[in-house]
């Protein structure tokens, strides 16, 4: 039973990062019909460049709280001008290419993104400081560590900013505008490059605090943790049915629990024969059985409403 | 004769290497309604599209004394010329009052706007009673309505219209009329592209009538109605 609860605790962690990233993705699919798939590497730019602040500032004495919160006041606005800016060089030029082309250039994105943080951090793996205190406390048997509750509290907070953001305000409603029909929307005056440029911010500036928060979570950060992390976060807005925001959060909270639960329970399950280290698997058979069973995702559109 | 407040010059439209508009010259007054009819392909929604720049053309569009062909669609909204495009446009997933906030969506004065959105509603008492209503659950002439309104909401100098009783009951298309002439007493300018050529003329001061890419008559609207070439080829007599 304990396990069970510990296992739900740590599905619920990992699901509120893979629900961040995942809107990066939503989003801007929802806009452009368009898989960004360097954004895994945004995120791993967003945790790199905080690392690098909090290096900086170790030796001020000031609590790491608040070392945590000046290297985000940095790392979240270069990833807005990050992801901002792969938009603007390597999508906006194929907008009206095969949707081939701007696939095989994010990838082309991704590798650049990689090698220029090796060149900058090298390929060791680096240990992120406990920013947040660690000593868990005891939740009926389970354990929960301060860390863990402030990454669901940051989640849930960036999160629920996302949707007021979307719903209610101006920029917001221009956004839901174009997504549905981009050349209505400019006959409305909107600039649609420039909420194009506005989502790319946005998704990265969300994926820069989830980078953050699972360097914190696992300890640790590298220049290749973008990449699985971007394919399970893809996995649960396909999951959640792209292009829908609340569909990413769904699909990466769900996400994050299925794989907590089949990594902790597959040893059991299997006699041994396969251990927890299996746990990646768990995001791909996901994928798999969505993609043949309901491939516009759990809240997906089945098909667009027309009058 | 008034101010244009639109005026085109060997306006040339293309696709890929087929001319759909080959070189037309018309104008709209300060106040005018002006009508542009013709046949499926003649070339009517490709001159309204160019007009707002969702097309590339040749030739010379002044709008309001200034040349706008180099000027981008969601510039020139901004400066008052507005397009209601075929098929309405709404979106369907925003509700009602969100669809009418998107058309004043480059306007910073609230109070006009809310003064607009009054207005807008007391001249379309449906749109009020359906304001939380998503827009994809309108009917059809609920949705021109909408469209139309939404449209209002950015305070446009010249309207232009495409086709706004396509697919419309006749008891709605009637009703969309009313608006239209309701919105031209009010002091905007009107360029309408309709099929439906006899309502068309009923409604307009001027009309052009446009066959494979050019203009071939115009006049004002009683005369070309009364036109025996317009009379067999459009107006079924």
């Amino acid at each position: 039973m304990e396990t069970l609860l510990q296992q739900i605790i740590n599905g619920i962690v990992l699901g509120a990062v893979y629900a961040l990233v995942a809107l990066g993705y939503t989003m801007v699919y929802g806009i452009l019909g368009l898989i960004n798939f360097a954004h895994g590497e945004v995120v791993m730019v967003g945790a790199m460049v905080t690392l690098a602040v909090i290096k900086l500032l170790a030796g001020t004495g000031l609590p790491l709280v608040v070392q945590l919160l000046i290297g985000l006041a940095v790392s979240i606005p270069a990833c807005m001008a990050l992801g901002a800016g792969i938009e603007r060089v390597a999508y906006r030029p194929l907008r009206n290419a095969p949707r081939l082309a701007p696939l095989i250039t994010a990838i082309g994105v991704s590798i650049i993104l990689q090698y220029l943080v090796v060149l900058v951090w090298g390929r060791t793996y680096h240990p992120y400081p406990e920013l947040l205190p660690t000593t868990p406390f005891d939740l009926a048997g389970a354990r929960i560590s301060p860390a863990q509750v402030a990454i669901i509290f940051f989640s849930a907070l960036v999160m629920a900013g996302l949707l007021w953001l979307v719903h209610h305000t101006r920029l917001g409603r221009a956004m839901r505008a174009t997504a549905e029909n981009p050349v209505v929307a400019r006959l409305m005056g909107v600039n649609v490059n420039h909420v194009v440029t506005m989502t790319f911010a946005i998704g990265s500036a969300l994926g820069a605090v989830a980078g953050v928060l699972v360097s914190i979570n696992y300890s640790v950060a590298h220049y290749q943790m973008g990449f699985i992390l971007g394919l399970k976060a893809f996995t649960a807005a396909v999951l959640g049915g792209i292009g829908n925001l609340g569909g990413a959060m769904v699909g990466g909270l769900l996400l994050g629990l299925i794989e907590a639960l089949g990594s902790g329970y597959v040893g059991d399950l299997t006699g041994g024969l396969f251990g927890s280290n299996y746990r990646d698997v768990f995001a791909f058979l996901v994928l798999i059985v969505v993609l043949i069973f309901r491939p516009s995702g759990l809240l997906g559109e089945r098909v667009a409403e027309r009058a | 004769m008034a101010k244009a407040v639109l005026d085109v010059l060997n306006l040339e439209v293309h696709y890929g290497g087929i001319a759909a508009v080959k070189g037309i010259s018309f104008a709209v007054e300060e106040g005018e309604m002006v009508c542009l009819i013709g046949a499926n392909g003649a070339g009517k929604t490709s001159t309204l599209k160019a007009l707002v720049r969702m097309l590339p053309s040749r030739g010379e569009i002044h709008y309001g004394g200034a040349r706008v062909d180099h000027d981008e669609s969601h510039v020139l909204v901004g400066k008052g010329l507005a397009l209601v495009p075929e098929g309405r446009g709404v979106f369907a997933r925003m509700s009602v009052a969100e669809n009418l906030a998107m058309g004043a969506y480059l306007r910073r004065d609230a109070a006009g706007v809310q003064k607009d959105l009054e207005e807008v509603y007391a001249l379309l008492p449906r749109l009020r009673e359906r304001q939380r209503q998503l827009a994809g659950t309108l009917s059809g002439g609920e949705q021109q309505m909408l469209a139309i309104g939404r449209a209002l909401m950015g305070r446009p100098r010249l309207l232009l219209l495409d086709e706004p009783s396509m697919g419309l009951a006749p008891i709605m298309v009637q009703r969309v009329f009313e608006l239209i002439r309701a919105i031209a007493e009010r002091g905007v300018s009107i360029l309408l592209v309709e099929q439906n050529a006899r309502l068309a003329l009923e409604t307009c001061h001027r009309g052009y009538v446009m066959e494979s890419g050019l203009i071939t008559l115009a006049d004002t609207a009683a005369k070309l109605a009364a036109d025996p070439r317009v009379r067999a080829a459009y107006l079924g007599e």
